[in-house]
């Protein structure tokens, strides 16, 4: 069993590499994931992840979610869309405790595609966004989230 | 549109019968299954081996996504490995069962005429680590939902296959306490498994559509979304009650046995499709 | 045992890789209801996805990703043979990758 300085040492090694690839160096890098994973609202994220942004509504981004959630610890998501070139996609859960979920490079030899299973807290909306170079997009799918009558 | 009317006077008339001794298992089935074609006169008797997913279509589309990797995968891999790792004696499983263990599940629960009881394929798995100098494995999750869930996957697509040998009074006997316990009503919310299984089949309590009785045994074991872990049919009966605020009958208990029974042979017929997963 | 499976099927316009993670995904924030304790928090933060080598998506997660994590991609072009990878670091420095060939 590694010890905690030991283990420390590991991940910043790893994150290191990881962050290097991204870009990132690997201080930024842990910053990002302490700012953006943080607890906060949905509109402190949204700021703090597209600074001076205009998330534009698009109509060509398609959610397959469903309606009522059975269960809000186990929300499928599959996310498609047309616009061109979009490099990153975002989902964020509006009311969840830390509303980013999860963001992904996604490179051109993808498909704008990316299917997930995510933790909804309570009825909101689902929001992705994407990043096509400089533009962004979004849009919203509200999923009910109940607590249920005898699933236990 | 079906009548209300019909379908209070089907509900009368399996209330009546339950109570009355001399109608025989056959009999109680065609009448279950006659009750619930009325309610669901769209839904294919394999159908019912899905459950709550047969008749909510949201829940459904939700429940297909996750199927599409489904997370008992990994039960699942487990499952197979344990099974066919050799006891410490160099026995294995598959000198337990017939056909090794392989698609036999459709045959479970049935009556042992040795030990004069109801043998649930999870009794089965303890019975031979018990012969074979192993500890009995807990019957509510864990290792015992790995092996189900190998066992379950082997079987799947068999026909269920409950029988009540004629010559046995005692396996009938334990047939009717499985029966009565179904349309028992007990606990602070005086349900029986029918009040909602039954006789509000299809309808909502609270937020969730109440699945039909006919086909609670073909899933099993489940990967439960609320507990994030493999559950069995006993450890979900248990939860039942406990959410009824009735007393608790341990998994494997033999009223939990018989009610798995009843159960099963309701649902004779229907296709197996375990491992599954359940919300 | 790995942690990561794998599948990958083929179609005419797109590959679809499908990843299954068994990962707790603990938020840090649930008791455990024999003791009261805490539960630490324990999930994944990064994930790669590579093509033969290349990397295609490179994903920054939190807790809010369900336990047993799954995910799908489609590669527009990928052959029988191509390899693809899945690898991912947690909060605790825990990872595991795994690589699998297109059949």
């Amino acid at each position: 069993m590694l010890t905690t300085r030991r283990r420390f040492v590991k991940k910043m090694l790893a994150l290191s590499g990881y962050a290097l690839g991204l870009g990132f160096s690997k201080i930024s890098l842990a910053n990002w994931i302490a700012d953006n994973f943080s607890r906060q609202t949905f509109s402190q994220s949204i700021t703090q992840l597209f600074p001076n942004q205009e998330l534009q509504k698009s109509d060509r981004i398609s959610l397959k979610l469903p309606r009522t959630a059975e269960n809000g610890s186990v929300v499928p998501i599959t996310i498609s869309s047309t616009i061109p070139d979009v490099d990153t996609i975002y989902i964020l859960s509006e009311k969840n405790p830390v509303p980013l979920i999860a963001q992904f490079s996604i490179d051109p030899d993808l498909e704008t595609y990316l299917g997930a299973r995510f933790k909804m807290q309570e009825t909101c909306d689902v929001i992705v966004v994407l990043k096509a170079k400089d533009q962004y997009y979004q849009t919203r799918q509200k999923v009910k989230v109940t607590l249920g009558g005898c699933g236990g | 549109m079906k009548s209300p009317f019909l379908i209070f006077y089907l509900f009368i008339n399996l209330i009546i019968s339950s109570s009355l001794t001399w109608a025989s298992p056959e009999q109680d089935r065609k009448q279950i299954l006659t009750f619930y074609q009325q309610i669901f006169p769209e839904l294919q008797l394999a159908g019912y081996a899905h459950g709550v997913y047969a008749i909510d279509a949201d829940a459904k589309n939700s429940w297909q996504a996750i199927e599409e990797f489904p997370p008992y995968e990994f039960a699942l891999e487990e499952g197979k490995e344990l099974f066919n790792r050799p006891f410490n004696n160099g026995a294995r499983y598959a000198d337990c069962f017939p056909n090794k263990g392989i698609a036999i599940a459709q045959n479970y629960p049935y009556w042992g005429e040795q030990k004069q009881t109801i043998i649930t394929l999870a009794g089965a798995i303890n019975d031979c680590r018990l012969q074979n100098q192993a500890s009995a494995l807990p019957y509510a999750k864990g290792e015992i939902t790995k092996l189900l869930a190998y066992m379950a996957f082997t079987s799947r697509g068999q026909l269920i296959n409950t029988i009540i040998p004629e010559h046995s009074q005692q396996a009938l006997n334990a047939y009717k306490q499985g029966k009565d316990y179904f349309y028992q009503r007990r606990g602070q919310l005086n349900f029986s498994c029918a009040s909602c299984h039954v006789d509000n089949a299809g309808k909502f309590i609270r937020s969730e559509i109440l699945s039909p009785a006919l086909g609670h045994t073909t899933h099993w074991p489940a990967y439960r979304l609320n507990t994030g872990e493999m559950g069995t049919l006993h450890r979900r009966f248990m939860a039942c009650n406990k959410l009824i605020r009735a007393p608790i009958d341990m998994a494997q208990s033999p009223a939990l046995r018989q009610l798995e029974f009843f159960l099963s042979y309701m649902a004779n017929g229907l296709p197996l499709n375990g491992p599954s997963t359940r919300k | 045992m790995s942690t990561i499976k794998i599948r990958s099927k083929r179609f005419a316009a797109y590959t679809l890789v499908r990843t299954l993670i068994a990962h707790p995904m603990e938020t840090g924030h649930n008791k455990n209801d024999a003791t009261g304790e805490l539960i630490p928090a324990h999930f994944i933060q990064t994930l790669t996805f590579k093509h033969n080598g290349k990397v295609l998506s490179q994903c920054q997660m939190g807790y809010g990703v369900s336990k047993n994590p799954f995910f799908s991609f489609k590669i527009k072009s990928a052959k029988a043979g191509d390899k693809v990878s899945i690898s991912w670091q947690d909060n605790l420095a825990y990872s595991d990758t795994l690589e699998h060939i297109i059949p």
